[in-house]
């Protein structure tokens, strides 16, 4: 069978897997449309979690990221794991004792004002319309690369099937589906990764692998020999600034826990006790992922440059004519992907062969070797609008990675199906938020109070249906930045909804004016800084380098500096203005406790 | 069933914010502080194949975390059961 029929038998069964499954877990109440009933277990809970928050970036270009930036990649590693530290103790357990539907509901009724709770939208909606357009064009990107169908039709297939189960399944539908497809990607990302780390280093565990000897020497001294002979920065060094390094690691910790797509998912569970234990569950099964990928990383970076020069592995002469391969003769796989753009040899010295090294290097000696060779530039690159951009884009490390091990046809229909399942699980999720905010926050609670609960549900789906709709567009037709709005989504969480709401619980005196306060110095400082150097709608003001930034913090990273200003505004001003009235303080006093956490309330 | 007689919510609440101190000082000290600040010391060391910082900023961290708040939720479990505002 080839393997364009066999990804999509692959891909279809999964398909009628999540449909079967949303069949079966349709939402007929509210409740059931916001959060499941109220009665996921833990353990369901933490794998709903985890395939909830894996996005089409965690599956697809994490790993890319690693290998490119070695020990740089190490911010993402821990910034999108130690976040689930700070929501098991700081957020998840109260929020779940207030027991309501939303996140902007409680900074609504924490700060008894309608002006907070619609800060609140606005900063949930951003955020999460931001990270839904990445993931439908990641849908759409694994539908044409794989399946070679054009990228519309793969867009139209997943939006119609997010469309199917978190419009009618809503909250209910979206858990369990997530369940399933946590399980088809967590196979598509371990199963490639074990065989390669067995090809390698001969130990099946990738965790160990990394950390694992190749004949004579350790593999990572190995692949630091390797990066450092072709002149780029040693892989198990990096080269951020350590303070850079510190803040986009913090700030990507608390934008997680400030996610409302991932805070909901908490309030899913029966007891306070569930959302502490459920944490730990999510992140059990996000570092099965999060520990296999820099062993993903750093191997498919070696196996790419040991198959362009072969001179490298046994560490022999690098700039021996014969050592660079043949480009007419290079590897199968790197031709199919040629197709896509993702990798594209530019042959600049004439010579036939292909020579992939930095030739920015710093090493000035490497550098005079190189065009001792008569090496006229870096030749291995991607596709960019059609000109050579000397950078191989970091999707192929995962995308590609079963073809450049020689893996077989099943486990590359298997990575298809892994990276639709990551993709669609979260767009769900966001989706259910976005629709949820505009259901229940807009209509129920400010503009529509006497809307019926069969109403509401209507107006639930509605909602969903426009915004799966958004969605699409914005994946079809990406504003151009979809790799900055990364940043903007991590950013704005991290400074306007993850301080807002733990001062809400641990500061029982915070005021309405010093929240909202707060939160609008977060937003707009840390927006207009990523718009600063970044540029969105406009052209960047300062060019994006270290010398420019802010106590040398790259945009990434600033949203770290934004939660402190939000937090020391918000201090001042509360402390200017009208106490906290004292209702509102019992309120929160109640929260902190387990007991009489009774199941989530409408009203 | 006896209810609850005095619960002193000032008690409950320290005792909280002592658990969540001591959790969160865990959670800086391997990601920040031997994955980021004190990584080049650390990688002096080493464990199996992997230089000792290095590996907190990739794995170890990761491992941590995940056996850090199953223990911040027991603790927390026989606090609630301390003060007896435990869910029945």
């Amino acid at each position: 069978m080839d393997l364009k029929t066999l990804t999509f038998i692959v891909v279809g069964l999964s398909f009628a897997l999540y449909i079967g499954v949303a069949i079966w877990a349709r939402a007929g109440t509210t409740k059931e449309f916001y959060i499941a009933g109220g009665g996921v277990h833990p353990v369901i809970n933490g794998m709903a979690t985890a395939a909830d928050w894996m996005s089409a970036a965690s599956f697809i270009s994490m790993a890319g990221l690693i290998a490119f930036l070695g020990y740089g990649g190490s911010v993402y590693l821990m910034g999108w794991t130690g976040g689930y530290v700070l929501l098991a103790v700081l957020l998840a357990p109260y929020l779940r004792k207030f027991g309501k539907f939303t996140v902007p509901e409680f900074i609504g009724d924490r700060y008894y004002s309608n002006a907070a709770r619609i800060v609140a939208v606005i900063c949930l909606i951003f955020i999460s319309f931001t990270y839904v357009a990445g993931q439908m064009r990641g849908v759409g990107i694994v539908f044409s690369r794989f399946l070679e169908v054009d990228i519309t039709t793969g867009l139209m297939v997943g939006m119609g099937l997010v469309f199917f189960y978190a419009v009618l399944g809503g909250m209910k539908g979206i858990t369990y589906t997530q369940v399933a497809q946590y399980c088809v990607l967590i196979f598509a990302y371990t199963i490639p990764a074990v065989f390669i780390s067995l090809q390698i280093t001969g130990n099946p565990l990738p965790q160990l692998g990394l950390g694992g000897h190749m004949g004579d020497m350790g593999f990572l001294p190995k692949l630091d020999r390797v990066v450092t002979d072709l002149g780029f920065a040693k892989y198990t060094s990096g080269d951020k600034s350590m303070i850079d390094v510190f803040a986009i690691t913090l700030a990507l910790m608390a934008g997680t826990a400030g996610l409302p797509h991932v805070i909901v998912r908490f309030f899913t569970v029966p007891k306070v006790h569930d959302a502490r234990v459920s944490a730990g569950w999510a992140l059990v099964f996000i570092a099965i992922l999060y520990t296999t990928a820099p062993a993903v990383g750093a191997m498919a970076r070696y196996n790419l440059h040991t198959t362009v020069n072969t001179a490298l592995a046994s560490g022999g002469d690098v700039f021996a004519p014969e050592a660079s391969i043949v480009g007419e003769s290079r590897p199968e796989w790197m031709k199919r992907w040629e197709k896509t753009g993702l990798i594209r040899w530019d042959d600049k010295n004439g010579d036939g062969r292909i020579q992939y090294y930095n030739e920015k290097s710093k090493d000035a000696a490497f550098l005079a070797k190189a065009e001792a060779a008569g090496w006229k530039g870096n030749e291995l690159g991607s596709d960019k609008k059609g000109e050579f951009d000397g950078k191989v884009d970091r999707d192929i490390m995962v995308l590609a990675n079963p073809e450049i091990a020689g893996l077989p046809n099943w486990v590359i229909a298997l990575v298809a199906a892994g990276g639709i399942a990551a993709a669609l699980s979260t767009a769900a999720g966001l989706l259910l938020v976005i629709s949820a905010s505009i259901s229940h926050d807009l209509m129920k609670g400010i503009f529509a109070k006497n809307i019926s609960e069969k109403g509401e549900l209507m107006a639930g789906r509605i909602a969903a249906a426009v915004a799966v709709m958004v969605a699409g567009y914005l994946g079809y037709n990406p504003p151009g930045f979809v790799a900055e709005v990364v940043a903007f989504a991590f950013g704005l969480a991290c400074a306007s909804l993850f301080p807002t709401i733990v001062l809400g619980i641990f500061n029982k005196k915070m005021n309405m004016q010093g929240a909202i306060a707060g939160m609008l110095t977060g937003l707009i400082f840390t927006l207009g800084y990523i718009i600063y150097f970044k540029g969105i709608f406009i052209e960047p003001m300062a060019k994006n380098e270290a010398a420019n930034w802010l106590f040398g913090i790259s945009p990434e990273g600033i949203g770290v500096v934004g939660a402190l200003l939000n937090v020391t505004v918000a201090y001042i001003i509360s402390k200017m203005t009208a106490p906290c009235p004292d209702h509102i303080q019992h309120l929160v006093e109640g929260i902190r406790y387990p007991r009489g956490a009774g199941a989530a309330q409408s009203h | 069933m006896s209810k609850p007689q005095s619960f002193d919510p000032k008690a409950y609440w320290s005792a909280t914010l002592r658990l969540i101190v001591i959790t969160l000082v865990i959670w800086f000290v391997v990601s920040f502080g031997a994955g980021i600040l004190f990584r080049d010391a650390l990688d002096g060391i080493h464990l199996g194949g992997y230089p000792l910082g290095f590996w907190f900023a990739q794995q170890g961290s990761i491992f941590v975390f995940v056996g850090l708040i199953f223990w911040y939720a027991r603790r927390m479990d026989k606090i609630d059961r301390d003060f007896d505002v435990h869910e029945e």
